[in-house]
C-alpha cells in the first residue's frame, strides 16, 4: 500500500492506471522525474517545453498542504515567466519592500530593498509554496494541451533504482501492485530526505544545525500589520530566541519562533503552547491558527550531483537553512540550468559532457548559498560565548550607527550566482563592458520598447546586439542562434546594465539567460568557438 | 585631524565578520578576552591618530 506521509493542499492528479502497468517488460522513457514538488515539476515543465517526453513519479497525488517555502525570488519568477507562469504568480503574491530588525523590545534599524527600477519582476514576493506549485502545474496542463509529452502519475512511489551505463531501471510501487520502468536519465527532484539517493548510497556532507523552529500560519481577524518583514533578535516576549513575522496571500502571516534543540515537538505543537507564544507576542489581537510545524535544517549539499545518467536537481542535492529564500529559489536555478542542457544532450547536439557542467555551475551556486545561509544562522543562533557577545556588540552599534547594519545578519536574500571562471565561459571581450552583466552572470532584465529584455531572450541561443550590425540568420552545428537586434543610448537602463561605457556590444547568452561571451563587434569565429565552448563541444 | 568613520567602510562585512568569529574557535572564554584585547591593539595601532581612537573610545560607551 502506498500511505500518504502528508495532507494534502490541493489534489491535482490521482492515480490512475498506465499501459506500462500492462506492458510484458518494462517501457522505456527518456527522461523520468522522481518527485512532484517545485523542482520536479519546474523540470518536466522545462523539458516538456521543449518536446522532450518525461514521465513525473509522485507517491502523492497532488501538492502538500503547509506554506513551507513562502519567499520567491526575482529570478525564480524570472525562470517561471520564462515557463509562461511569473505572472500569476506575481499576481497572487505579496510584494514587499521594507523590512524591519529588532532587539529585545527596541528597534535597531529597518531596511528598504529599494528595488531597483526596470524590471519585469519585483525583487521578492511571498506566496505560500501550494500556490506557487499550482502555478507550475497549471502550466503544464496548458502545455499538455499544446501537445507537451508531459505524464504525472500520483501514487507512483519508486522502491528501487538500478543504475546502467545508459539509464535506470525502476521499480514502482502503487496501489495496484508493482510494475516497472527504465529510462535513459532520472531526474530526481525528492527533496531533503532524497529516497533517491539513499537508494543509491550516496554521501551527504556538511553542517547539521542544533535548532528547532516552530512556523505557525496564522489568520488575522483584525488584519492591521503592515507589509513588511519583521525579525526580532532576543524578543522581549519571549517566544522565541529569534523570531520572524512575514506576511503572506489570504491575510496569512508567517510566524517563526526559533525554540531551541531539546524541546518535546508534540508538546510544543499543541495549540494552547503555540497560542502561549503568539499571545507573548502579538498582544491583545485576534488570529486564528491555519498551520503549524517544528523543522529543523541542515547546510549541506552532495558531493556531486550528476552520477552518471541520474541527476540530482533542488533540495536533494543541497540543502541551507531557511534565512535568505535560497531552497526553492535555488532548485527553480538547477532545473533552469539543467534544462536546456538536458534537451540538447537528448537531441544529439552537445555531447554527454555538458551536464558535467551542470554538476560544477550548481555546486558553485549551492556553496555561494550554503556559505550564506550558514553564516545568517551563525549570526542568529551564536554558538559560543564570544559570538554571542560580538553579535549583540552588533546590535547594540547599529541602532546608533550606520556603518553596523551591513554586518547584522538576519538572512542575506536570494540572488542568482555568477558562474566566474567556469568551463563554458567564452571570452569577456567588451572593453568598459558592466561588471553585472560580465560573462557567466544571468542577464539583469531592461525596459525596452515594447516590454522587457527577458522577454526576448530564454528557450535558445541568443546573440543579443547593441547598436551593431550582424548577420540576420545565424546558425552553429545546426544549433540556431536567434538575433535580438537593439539599439540602446544615452543614459537608458539597457546602455546602465550591457554597455557601460563601451559604445556597442554583442552578448552571447544561453538558453538559461546566462552571459556566454562578450564583444564589441561581431566576429563570426568568435561566435562560433563561443558556442562550442558554451556547448561543452571543446574538450572541458 | 580626521573624523571616526561611523559609515559603513568594510569591504566585506559578511567575510569579516564570519574570520572574526572563526578566529574564536577552540579558545577558552579567557584566551578570547585575551584575543579580542591584542586585535584592539592592533587595530589602534593601525589607526594610530589619538583624536580618532579618542572618538572611537567615546563611541563604543554602551
Amino acid at each position: 500500500m502506498i500511505h500518504d506521509r502528508y495532507q494534502l493542499a490541493f489534489k491535482l492528479y490521482p492515480y490512475a492506471r498506465s499501459a506500462d502497468q500492462d506492458a510484458d517488460s518494462p517501457v522505456h522513457h527518456p527522461v523520468i522525474v522522481v518527485g512532484g514538488g517545485p523542482i520536479g515539476l519546474a523540470s518536466a515543465l522545462d523539458l516538456g517545453r521543449q518536446g522532450i517526453p518525461v514521465v513525473v513519479l509522485d507517491d502523492h497525488e497532488g501538492i502538500g498542504q503547509g506554506s513551507r517555502a513562502i519567499c520567491f525570488s526575482k529570478r525564480c519568477l524570472e525562470i517561471a515567466d520564462r515557463y509562461g507562469c511569473g505572472q500569476p504568480m506575481v499576481e497572487k503574491g505579496v510584494v514587499w519592500n521594507l523590512g524591519k530588525v529588532f532587539h529585545d523590545d527596541r528597534k535597531v534599524y529597518e531596511f528598504n530593498l529599494l528595488p531597483e527600477e526596470g524590471h519585469k519582476y519585483p525583487a521578492f514576493i511571498n506566496l505560500q509554496q501550494p500556490y506557487f506549485e499550482r502555478f507550475l502545474f497549471e502550466q503544464i496542463k496548458a502545455e499538455q494541451a499544446r501537445g507537451a509529452p508531459i505524464e504525472i502519475r500520483g501514487k507512483n512511489r519508486v522502491e528501487a533504482i538500478t543504475p546502467e551505463a545508459n539509464g535506470v531501471t525502476l521499480e514502482i510501487d502503487t496501489p495496484e501492485g508493482p510494475y516497472k520502468l527504465s529510462a535513459d536519465w532520472l531526474i530526481a527532484c525528492d527533496g531533503a530526505g532524497s529516497p533517491t539517493r539513499k537508494m543509491l548510497g550516496l554521501d551527504f556532507e556538511g553542517r547539521v544545525f542544533e535548532d528547532n523552529f516552530l512556523i505557525a500560519d496564522i489568520r488575522m481577524v483584525n488584519d492591521e500589520f503592515p507589509t513588511e518583514r519583521w525579525f526580532w533578535f532576543e524578543p522581549h516576549f519571549k517566544s522565541g530566541a529569534s523570531t520572524l513575522l512575514h506576511r503572506q496571500p489570504d491575510g496569512i502571516w508567517r510566524v517563526d519562533f526559533q525554540i531551541g534543540w531539546d524541546v518535546d515537538r508534540a508538546e510544543e505543537l499543541k495549540e494552547e503552547n503555540v497560542r502561549a507564544r503568539l499571545d507573548a507576542m502579538l498582544g491583545d489581537v485576534e488570529y486564528e491558527i491555519v498551520w503549524t510545524s517544528i523543522y529543523t535544517f541542515q547546510c549541506r549539499r552532495m558531493k556531486d550531483f550528476r552520477h552518471n545518467r541520474v541527476i540530482f536537481a533542488g533540495d536533494s542535492a543541497h540543502q541551507v537553512s531557511p534565512f535568505g529564500a535560497r531552497g526553492a529559489n535555488s532548485g527553480m536555478q538547477d532545473v533552469d540550468n539543467l534544462g536546456w542542457k538536458l534537451g540538447m544532450v537528448i537531441r544529439g547536439e552537445a555531447p554527454e559532457r555538458l551536464l558535467d557542467s551542470y554538476n560544477e555551475e550548481r555546486i558553485h551556486g549551492a556553496d555561494e548559498n550554503i556559505l550564506n545561509s550558514t553564516r545568517s544562522t551563525d549570526f542568529i543562533t551564536p554558538k559560543s560565548r564570544v559570538s554571542h557577545l560580538f553579535r549583540n556588540a552588533v546590535l547594540d552599534l547599529a541602532e546608533r550607527y550606520e556603518f553596523a547594519r551591513p554586518i547584522v545578519n538576519s538572512g542575506r536574500l536570494s540572488v542568482p550566482c555568477t558562474y566566474d571562471g567556469l568551463s563554458l565561459n567564452g571570452p569577456d571581450a567588451l572593453t568598459g563592458g558592466p561588471a553585472r552583466t560580465r560573462v557567466g552572470s544571468p542577464c539583469p532584465d531592461a525596459p525596452i520598447d515594447d516590454g522587457f529584455l527577458l522577454d526576448r531572450l530564454g528557450d535558445g541561443f541568443v546573440l543579443l546586439t547593441l547598436n551593431t550590425e550582424v548577420p540576420d540568420r545565424l546558425e552553429v552545428d545546426g544549433i540556431p542562434i536567434r538575433r535580438v537586434a537593439l539599439s540602446a543610448g544615452g543614459r537608458d537602463a539597457l546602455s546602465d546594465r550591457y554597455l557601460g561605457s563601451a559604445r556597442a556590444a554583442v552578448y552571447l547568452i544561453r538558453p538559461d539567460q546566462h552571459v556566454t561571451a562578450r564583444w564589441e563587434h561581431y566576429d563570426a569565429a568568435a561566435v562560433t568557438a563561443a558556442l562550442r565552448t558554451a556547448c561543452a563541444k571543446e574538450a572541458i | 585631524m580626521s573624523d571616526l568613520t561611523l559609515t559603513p567602510n568594510l569591504e566585506s562585512a559578511d567575510d569579516f565578520y564570519a574570520a572574526l568569529i572563526a578566529a574564536h574557535d577552540g579558545l577558552s572564554d579567557e584566551e578570547s578576552e585575551a584575543f579580542n584585547a591584542r586585535l584592539i591593539l592592533i587595530l589602534a595601532n593601525q589607526i594610530g591618530d589619538q583624536s580618532v581612537l579618542e572618538a572611537a573610545l567615546e563611541a563604543a560607551k554602551a
